[in-house]
């Protein structure tokens, strides 16, 4: 399963999640639910930014899932193996179920993406004798 | 008149009740928690600077998203 068939699972199962980007820990963007590119890069800035802002608050560790809610709606961000999903929902969203949605999406988008890279094809053994 | 004015405070109390208990409700909306590798969950105070400081980083996401 390709990002683009990950997200477009993931918001058809939740009825709570907006928006969503999948995007990479340089900020480039795999994939998102936003009609223009120019959206999904801004998204995935801001969310890239927070989830930066709440790596400072602890030197010993930086949180791999973070929640902001407002009264207008919320942002999730999730990190896994270099790999980074933020996603806006309705206001007061179950946030267990939430982020557990975002995890299986992180997850079928990073099988698809080992799916698409071709593997290095294995060397033939040596047969004994081939050293002398 | 007495009477007016009892009805005028009743009415002035009940109104700094509703207010309060609103933006009471508001404030318990938004909230900011970071959760760690290692299970741990930490729920910033609200008010401190660090929340607001996510909090306003998180509407710049949501306006971003929404715009």
């Amino acid at each position: 399963m390709d990002a683009a068939q990950a997200l477009a699972d993931l918001t058809e199962i939740s009825s709570q999640i907006e928006s969503a980007a999948l995007f990479g820990e340089d900020g480039e963007v795999g994939a998102s639910t936003f009609a223009d590119e120019e959206r999904a890069q801004a998204f995935a800035r801001a969310a890239r930014e927070l989830l930066d802002a709440a790596a400072g608050l602890r030197s010993s560790a930086s949180p791999n899932q973070v929640e902001i809610a407002t009264a207008e709606g919320s942002v999730f961000v999730v990190r896994d193996d270099g790999r980074l999903i933020a996603a806006t929902t309705t206001p007061e969203p179950t946030v267990g179920l939430v982020f557990y949605d975002l995890k299986s999406c992180l997850r079928a988008a990073a099988v698809g993406d080992e799916e698409l890279t071709p593997k290095p094809k294995r060397r033939a053994a040596k047969k004994d004798g081939d050293d002398a | 008149m007495r009477r007016l004015f009892g009805l005028a405070a009743l009415v002035g109390f009940a109104l700094a009740v509703a207010s309060f208990v609103r933006r009471g409700a508001g404030r318990r909306r938004e909230r900011v928690d970071l959760y760690y590798d290692d299970g741990s969950m930490v729920s910033l105070p609200d008010g401190s600077p660090e929340s607001e400081r996510l909090l306003s980083l998180g509407r710049d996401a949501l306006r971003a998203a929404r715009a």
